[in-house]
């Protein structure tokens, strides 16, 4: 293949950095289900509108299809694998786990990446659509159910576990909080 | 005949009905649990579908040799050089031509699979699919369904089914209700899209699928390729999701196509736009429904008409009329089908085929029934209450919808209910109530189960059950480790591989009780083996077992599950919005074998069914049949914006027809949750809503702000 069409670039995933070739029009999504073995993030639309390919990058959500890897260097990447502590799962992790916030478990990774961020947003004072009063000195509102259901919203799940998902969210905010 | 009820009479005590986390929770929320294209193969190929963009014609030419010269093509399969398939292969053993891919030139619907490009990755065949040029000779294509086209049949699927002078009757009765429902066609969107890898490798062709049941698969894909059925083996470990939509997919049989003729390793992974294109959806129904009653509400005729369609190369029909078959008491009931057959593709089974649309009709025409003779709807229910099959005549498995009436009513605070409608308003909403009550079949088939005892204590079971998300995996170890007598942490379970032998598959709400049967049995057989030596060998004892004669001794019974939903909604007649306020299903479902998964399934169908009430609607251009909405951004499914807390629950209820008691969770509680919304939405704003979805628009041109 002319050499104009593959870049080397390096990516960092979960700390670690990956040294590889890609071809050009490689998403970040598949330069870690393909080329990395990173499987846990899926592939639900490949158009950025259903929320299952979620990572954090540089902490912050991301729909890993829209970007092309060669834009992903420079970037922190956070993948599912990244999530637990070694052994000990996040404690998101560990309330989709106990409170049955997911059934076939396809969008589960986007999900949990994306309760991670909602939390630190919300505990870093962002206003959502959902939020009665933006202003930059209101006082902060509590991450209630109507607050998750508004900042989760990007991420589809089919088989409607949409109820235990807030539920899972919440109790991980709160014992976030305690730990914190 | 088996008579089963006096010997399991009893439920016995353990673990079932007790919650236990999924055994396969772990892998799921750290992102180890493998679905089926992120299985790496060596020396794996990728395969990128190319579909027909005429609803009608004739390929006249597949631009085959530019494709070929592209960076890192391997082959373009098409209907020049795919291999032959038996025409005689499909899923409910009759031959389906959905699944004759690449056959001929012919083109029957817009979105019909036309060529496969395989290349070294998926980037390259997808930019040598997006390069292939194919050309059509276009012919007249028949595109729109409606309930009085010409061509419309009655099909032998779906013959006239009645009881009683039905015409007779609603001439007789004093009130009746005659009204048209419509409901769209809607499209399954599991969250994984449809993936198979295909190779053979040892003289066996090994699949990793995405199905709702791999012995199935195995079986029809033996056929479909004139193989000996043993040569293939699928496997399906993680699935996500399927609703009906995951039975023998195209890319699966273009992956068998491919790896036959490429001697590679061929993954096919459809995008989210093939996804809506080929794997089916539900038809559209246009529903007639007369009930004629007597002024207290007592049913004296319920005539149930259904328009609906199917493709031109294969009869699927949608019945709505399901529902009426065994919901209702009346002193005559008629149900009758009549299809079309259009230039579309063939519609398929979706979460509660026929019981989830005719659910929207029947209840929402007994909501207006209430309205009529001035009883509340709940208690209308209860006044038309069968206490045998109301057509057939036999006799009920067990049946407790008045139990799930009166504790959801109870629950939900519906005795206070002012039933006028449209005289509550909080700010610019107007509030409501409703309800429904739904119905689905219930039943066991025959599967086969293998359980192995080991030196150590240990156990496997072996099923070729399928976990789409229900929760299957857990739930079978909870019966076996209450047959074995054993904790649970002493079985292991293998599931998925057509290889473990043939089961049921995940479909038809009857994968719990069919698998549970055969694993009930297989842990008798076993215990009576063990019973008879005194040490277990290194390689284990193992007991089997296959229900077909047990289950083909089984009486004819009346067996279903039932639900009733309660919602309230919030309705902006100046915007049209519909919300969801909060939401109640109470179901009689037979025994509940893991209530923590239990109550998650049951949400979800209510979950799916307010998505039906409120969002989907799959949209096709009247002209050239392309699909206007294909996408998850176009096709709107609920998110949690959309979503209330869902409480679901249940009522005693016991299925003396399997060893288990179970009954079929999967389907039951999509089955009136549309209804019931519509009729909150009337109850808030007074005007009816007899189509689905119901829209911004829908509100905005019905309702006076």
């Amino acid at each position: 293949m002319p050499p104009t069409t593959r870049s080397d670039i390096s990516l960092r995933v979960n700390g670690e950095t990956h040294v590889l070739t890609v071809d050009n029009r490689t998403t970040l999504l598949d330069a870690l289900r393909e080329n990395l073995g990173l499987t846990g993030t899926k592939k639900g639309c490949d158009h950025g509108q259903c929320g299952a390919c979620t990572v954090l990058a540089d902490g912050r959500r991301a729909v890993s299809c829209l970007q092309l890897a060669v834009a992903a260097e420079g970037s922190d990447i956070t993948t599912i694998e990244g999530i637990a502590d070694g052994e000990d799962l996040h404690p998101v992790q560990e309330a989709f786990l106990e409170l049955d916030g997911y059934q076939c478990g396809y969008c589960t990774p986007g999900q949990i990446c994306s309760a991670v961020a909602v939390i630190k947003e919300h505990a870093a004072g962002w206003p959502s659509a959902a939020t009665a009063d933006v202003r930059p000195d209101a006082e902060p509102v509590p991450l209630d159910a109507a607050e998750i259901r508004e900042r989760m919203s990007g991420n589809l799940c089919r088989c409607g576990a949409y109820t235990a998902i807030v539920r899972a969210v919440a109790r991980a905010s709160d014992e976030t909080k305690v730990t914190a | 005949m088996t008579d089963l009820t006096e010997s399991i009479s009893a439920p016995p005590v353990g673990v079932v009905g007790t919650s236990h986390v999924r055994l396969e929770g772990r892998e799921k929320v750290t992102g180890a649990a493998r679905y089926a294209a992120d299985v790496p193969f060596e020396g794996l190929a990728h395969g990128s579908l190319v579909l027909a963009t005429v609803a009608r014609g004739r390929i006249t030419s597949i631009g085959v040799d530019d494709v070929l010269a592209m960076p890192g093509v391997l082959g373009v399969i098409h209907h020049g050089n795919a291999p032959r398939l038996n025409p005689e292969a499909g899923l409910l053993g009759t031959g389906d031509a959905t699944l004759q891919l690449l056959q001929d030139d012919r083109v029957p619907h817009v979105g019909r699979p036309v060529a496969l490009v395989v290349a070294e990755t998926a980037e390259q065949a997808r930019a040598g699919a997006d390069a292939l040029v194919v050309t059509y000779e276009e012919e007249e294509a028949d595109l729109v369904f409606s309930a009085d086209h010409p061509g419309s049949y009655t099909p032998a699927a779906a013959p006239e089914k009645h009881k009683g002078d039905v015409d007779a009757e609603l001439a007789a009765a004093p009130v009746v209700v005659d009204q048209r429902y419509t409901t769209p066609q809607e499209h399954h969107s599991a969250m994984e899209p449809h993936a198979s890898m295909a190779r053979w490798a040892d003289g066996r062709l090994e699949v990793v699928d995405s199905n709702q049941g791999s012995f199935l698969v195995s079986y029809v894909l033996s056929v479909l390729f004139r193989l000996d059925p043993g040569v293939v083996r699928v496997r399906a470990e993680h699935v996500g999701g399927g609703f009906g939509s995951k039975g023998i997919g195209p890319q699966l049989i273009l992956a068998v196509m491919a790896t036959t003729e490429l001697k590679r390793p061929v993954r096919v992974a459809l995008t989210r736009r093939q996804v809506f294109a080929t794997t089916g959806m539900r038809a559209a129904t246009d529903q007639r429904v007369r009930l004629g009653a007597d002024s207290t509400g007592r049913l004296r005729a319920i005539d149930h008409d259904t328009a609906t369609h199917t493709s031109t190369i294969h009869e699927f029909v949608e019945f709505p009329g399901e529902v009426t078959n065994a919901l209702y008491a009346a002193d005559a009931i008629r149900i009758r089908t009549s299809l079309v057959k259009v230039n579309l593709p063939t519609p398929t089974w979706m979460r509660a085929p026929g019981c989830a649309p005719g659910s929207f009709a029947l209840e929402s025409a007994m909501d207006e029934l209430a309205e009529a003779v001035g009883v509340d709807p709940v208690e209308l229910r209860l006044r038309n209450e069968p206490e045998v099959g109301p057509i057939s005549g036999l006799p009920f498995t067990s049946r407790n919808l008045v139990g799930c009436l009166t504790e959801g009513a109870r629950r939900f605070g519906w005795a206070d209910r002012d039933p006028r409608p449209g005289v509550r308003r909080e700010g610019r909403w107007l509030l409501g109530t409703g309800m429904a009550a739904g119905i689905y079949g219930a039943g066991s088939l025959p599967s086969t189960a293998a359980i192995t005892a080991h030196p150590d204590g240990t156990f496997t079971v072996g099923i070729g059950a399928a976990d789409i998300g229900t929760g299957a995996r857990t739930a079978l170890v909870l019966v076996a480790a209450d047959a074995l007598e054993v904790p649970t942490s002493a079985i292991r379970i293998d599931i998925a591989d057509s290889d473990l032998g043939q089961a049921w598959f995940a479909g038809g709400s009857r994968g719990t009780s069919s698998w549970t049967w055969a694993i009930t049995a297989a842990a008798t057989d076993l215990r009576e083996k063990l019973a008879d030596i005194a040490h277990i060998p290194a390689d284990g004892i193992t007991g089997r077992a296959d229900t077909a004669p047990l289950i083909g001794a089984l009486e004819q019974r009346e067996n279903h599950a039932h639900g009733a939903q309660f919602a309230e909604v919030a309705v902006d007649p100046s915007s049209g919005e519909v919300r969801v306020r909060r939401m109640l299903g109470i179901f009689a479902a037979g025994r509940i074998i893991n209530p923590l998964t239990t109550r998650s399934q049951l949400i979800g169908g209510m979950t799916m069914g307010i998505s039906m009430a409120l969002h989907e609607e799959g949209l096709r251009d009247a002209q050239f049949g392309g699909q206007v909405n294909g996408d998850l951004a176009g096709y709107h499914v609920s998110a949690h914006a959309d979503i209330p807390a869902i409480e679901a629950d249940w009522v005693p209820d016991y299925d003396p027809s399997n060893p288990s008691g179970v009954k079929g969770v999967g389907e039951v509680a999509i089955v009136g949750t549309a209804a019931a919304v519509a009729n909150a939405v009337w109850h808030a704003t007074g005007t009816r809503q007899r189509s689905l979805p119901i829209s911004l628009e829908r509100i905005l041109t019905t309702t006076n702000a």
